[in-house]
């Protein structure tokens, strides 16, 4: 049982990450505009916020420095495809992987700059992520270590998927980026203006990755800056958004459960079956392949992807 | 509110030009329309009426001219800026958003506070009762159909309180009791005190709604006569430069044998609802079957499964007594069945749109070219007779296809099914963006099928055609037949209320 509780928290920890990627990713969508560069954002967010966390000893200023990067990513990405109309695959993978280029570079640069040839974060900015502790709920038993003993990214990103989730669903202003993710033609005719509500929903989808990435470099890799730190979870975090049908709070549930795969092979009991280490590593992406077979084969025109998702909106295209 | 004195004009255009590349789609043209009067904008395609009145609503931006609105100078740069205007325009592809439902169509883009639902409804309802318009505030737009639609496009004008509206094509999609209903709308309107203009290339329309008609030719305005002082012929005489002869020939056929017989047809179409359903007719030789029904009634599952392109449910497709059921599409060619399917894009079935002439034409004849390498003299030599025989306009044959204008895209895709002989001649849409030359040519080389003994089905949007040219009319309504009436005792009426789901007498009699 306490076994078990360990996993969920584990679960929830592994998939933290994940959720902000799937939040970013969703602002992205729902502007009808399929960004596959989130691992790319979340490697500068991962890379920007360990550095200046690394410099400032300070948690917010490297959030929000993480924050930017992932912003500035979201920007290349918004000026080609909103403003230039470039391919929206094309760009994002080019955007995955010069993201993480240049990630690797600033962190190989800084390391060979280093006196120690290696680069660990002080101890008072690890102090400002470890896990919170409120005496009285933090030690109820189970629900105490279920609900209240997190660091602060887990809330932060619970509170960002229900404030999108009321954005999208009980503002004008989320009816109308909905309406430019469906038809942006129509929200054109109606007054709406396209672009500028794109530029902004793509850079706080970016800016929202980038934080998902300071998780990977400040907490997962335990303080050490590590080349690769995101490692494949932005692009779980593009699938995670069609198992989470667009939804930010089914996001929430959809983060935690890949994150319980993501962490499966420490909890798993050994004594009834021993699987090598690698399957488990593999389990997330079948799984999400599976998932986006299931979800290809459902038809519905409720909880899909944005109709015009994918496609550059040009208003005097004949 | 405006300002509503009955002289004052609502809109005038001076001098508005617009131009695409080296294309001129508007020259010059001044235009004006008053308060509580209805305005015909009539033209072929591509005269520039829909670009005209795209710059009214903020679409395009004009090249030069000025526009006043209501007596001031006005620039319109941006839809916001016609909306604030009172311009509202209707599409002819409408701009809903398909996955909201009518509420949040209606108020998408508004200004102001975040409003609950319940009040949204009850301001909506209020402004329906006003000028008569039917809507289901909760109904899904994909739930929605085409006429409910339109209404919801009007409300959405009505809801901003636009004074002037803009209607493009409005009634090429709707039934003719569909129609009736958005005339009694805009006649309502008109009599708050709006000022409509409404498109078309329908002259009974035109006749019937407008006070006044602007006519418009290759960007140019022609005239603008008023509808009580003219009538069709001379309205069509503005619209194409000279006299047009409107009656489509029906010439008389016999020895009709029965050649192609569906029996109990059923298809499960794309989203997995039945597209069609227990479909029976015949088709003769030497006759034109018109299908007529309102767009997604069926009509591309029955041209796809009888050339074999979809699977079937059940039932039988008997072409000379042998069943094509389960027959590959080049069995079925080798039949003698082909097909010009005209899908809504014109080149999506039937050519390859970055292939030149000669290559299209090889598509169906290729195979029968022994040896390894293709022989290209043969189909080249086609494709030179076809441009000769068919007046198509064309650089030369191997220019890729979609670089040719509409109506000569259609004439080499009929001009190459008529080429292979077919006993069968499946042709859908085949004047959809023809201008009315264009149409009439179509409308020749179909009945000279017709006269050389061809099975026609002939897949209509327009009822007056479908009227005129076809021997006997099937109308199908959520993939059902209605009924299958003889074209010369059938009127207009009767089956637009067969395309709305009344079942009749049919006329599919045995020989």
């Amino acid at each position: 049982m306490i076994k078990f509780i360990n996993f969920l928290v584990a679960a929830v920890f592994a998939g933290t990450p994940l959720l902000f990627g799937t939040l970013g990713e969703i602002m992205n969508e729902k502007s009808g505009h399929l960004n596959l560069g989130v691992e790319g954002m979340m490697s500068m967010g991962a890379c920007a916020g360990f550095m200046v966390g690394y410099l400032t000893d300070n948690f917010l200023i490297a959030l929000a420095a993480a924050f930017i990067a992932g912003l500035l990513g979201a920007l290349i990405y918004a000026v080609l495809t909103v403003t230039f109309m470039a391919d929206q695959n094309v760009t994002g993978l080019t955007l995955t992987i010069f993201g993480i280029g240049i990630s690797n570079f600033i962190g190989e640069y800084m390391i060979v700059n280093s006196h120690t040839n290696s680069l660990k974060l002080p101890e008072v900015i690890s102090q400002q992520v470890k896990n919170i502790y409120i005496s009285g709920l933090s030690d109820i038993p189970v629900l105490g270590q279920l609900f209240f003993q997190y660091n602060p990214f887990v809330y932060i990103g619970i509170i960002t998927a229900i404030i999108l989730s009321i954005y999208l669903n009980k503002t004008k202003t989320g009816l109308n980026l909905k309406a430019i993710g469906e038809n942006p033609a129509s929200a054109d005719a109606a007054g709406i203006k396209v672009t500028k509500y794109k530029y902004f929903n793509i850079l706080l989808g970016g800016g929202i990755c980038g934080i998902g990435g300071a998780y990977c470099s400040l907490i997962i890799n335990g303080g050490v800056w590590m080349s690769n730190s995101v490692n494949g979870l932005g692009w779980i975090a593009v699938a995670l958004v069609i198992f989470a049908s667009w939804s930010p709070v089914r996001a929430i549930f959809g983060s935690f459960i890949f994150g319980g795969f993501n962490v499966l092979k420490y909890y798993f009991p050994k004594d009834i079956f021993t699987f090598p280490n690698a399957f488990y590593d593999m389990l997330p992406f079948v799984i999400t392949a599976l998932i986006l077979v299931i979800t290809s084969v459902r038809k519905s025109k409720k909880n899909t992807r944005p109709a015009s998702c994918g496609i550059n909106y040009y208003r005097e295209e004949r | 509110m405006i300002e509503r004195n009955i002289e004052n004009y609502a809109i005038e255009l001076k001098g508005i030009s617009k131009k695409f590349g080296s294309v001129v789609a508007n020259n010059s043209i001044d235009l004006d329309i008053k308060y509580g009067e209805i305005l015909a904008l009539l033209g072929e395609n591509g005269s520039g009426k829909t670009t005209l009145m795209n710059m009214l609503s903020g679409i395009y931006y004009p090249d030069g001219g000025t526009i006043t609105v209501a007596g001031k100078d006005v620039t319109i740069s941006s839809p916001n800026d016609a909306i604030n205007l009172g311009i509202g325009m209707i599409h002819q592809h409408f701009k809903l958003v398909e996955a909201f439902n009518a509420v949040d169509n209606i108020v998408l883009g508004t200004k102001g506070k975040y409003q609950k639902p319940k009040v949204l409804k009850e301001k909506i309802s209020e402004i329906s009762n006003k000028f008569g318009l039917e809507i289901d505030s909760d109904k899904e737009v994909y739930n929605m159909s085409v006429s409910e639609k339109q209404t919801i496009e009007i409300m959405k004008v009505l809801y901003r309180g636009a004074k002037i509206l803009i209607l493009d094509e409005p009634t090429a999609v709707l039934t003719p009791q569909e129609t009736e209903k958005l005339f009694r709308i805009l006649r309502k309107m008109k009599e708050q005190g709006s000022a409509i203009i409404i498109i078309t290339h329908k002259l009974n329309e035109v006749m019937e709604i407008s006070d006044r008609v602007a006519i418009l030719r290759k960007g140019n305005l022609i005239d603008t006569v008023k509808t009580c002082c003219t009538d069709e012929n001379k309205l069509t005489e503005l619209m194409v430069g000279r006299p047009v002869s409107l009656k489509i020939k029906r010439p008389e056929t016999d020895n009709k044998k029965t050649i192609l017989k569906v029996v109990d047809l059923s298809v499960v179409g794309e989203d997995g609802r039945e597209a069609l359903k227990n479909i029976n007719f015949k088709l003769k030789r030497g006759e034109i079957l018109g299908v007529a029904g309102i767009a997604g009634s069926g009509q591309k599952e029955l041209c796809e499964s009888i050339a074999g392109l979809m699977k079937i449910k059940h039932g039988a497709v008997l072409c000379n007594k042998e069943n094509i059921i389960g027959k590959t599409p080049d069995e079925i060619i080798d039949l003698g069945i082909s097909m010009s399917f005209v899908p809504e894009d014109r080149l999506g079935m039937g050519l390859v749109s970055s292939m030149g002439m000669v290559e299209n034409v090889m598509l169906k004849s290729y195979k029968k070219n022994k040896g390894f390498f293709i022989d290209k003299n043969p189909a080249r030599k086609l494709s030179e007779q076809l441009v000769k025989k068919l007046e198509i306009v064309t650089r030369n044959v191997d220019m890729p296809v979609r670089m040719m204008s509409g109506g000569n895209v259609q004439k080499v895709l009929l001009g190459r099914e008529i080429e292979s002989n077919p006993n069968v001649l499946i042709t859908a849409y085949p004047v959809r963006g023809l201008d009315i030359n264009s149409s009439y040519l179509i409308y020749d080389l179909l009945n000279e099928q017709k006269q050389k003994g061809v099975a026609v089905l002939f897949i209509g949007e327009d009822l007056d055609v479908l009227l005129e040219i076809s021997d006997r009319i099937m109308v199908l309504c959520h993939g059902e037949v209605k009924g299958i009436v003889d074209a010369k005792n059938t009127t207009k009426e009767e089956i637009g209320l067969m395309m709305a789901g009344r079942s009749m007498e049919g006329a599919d009699d045995d020989e």
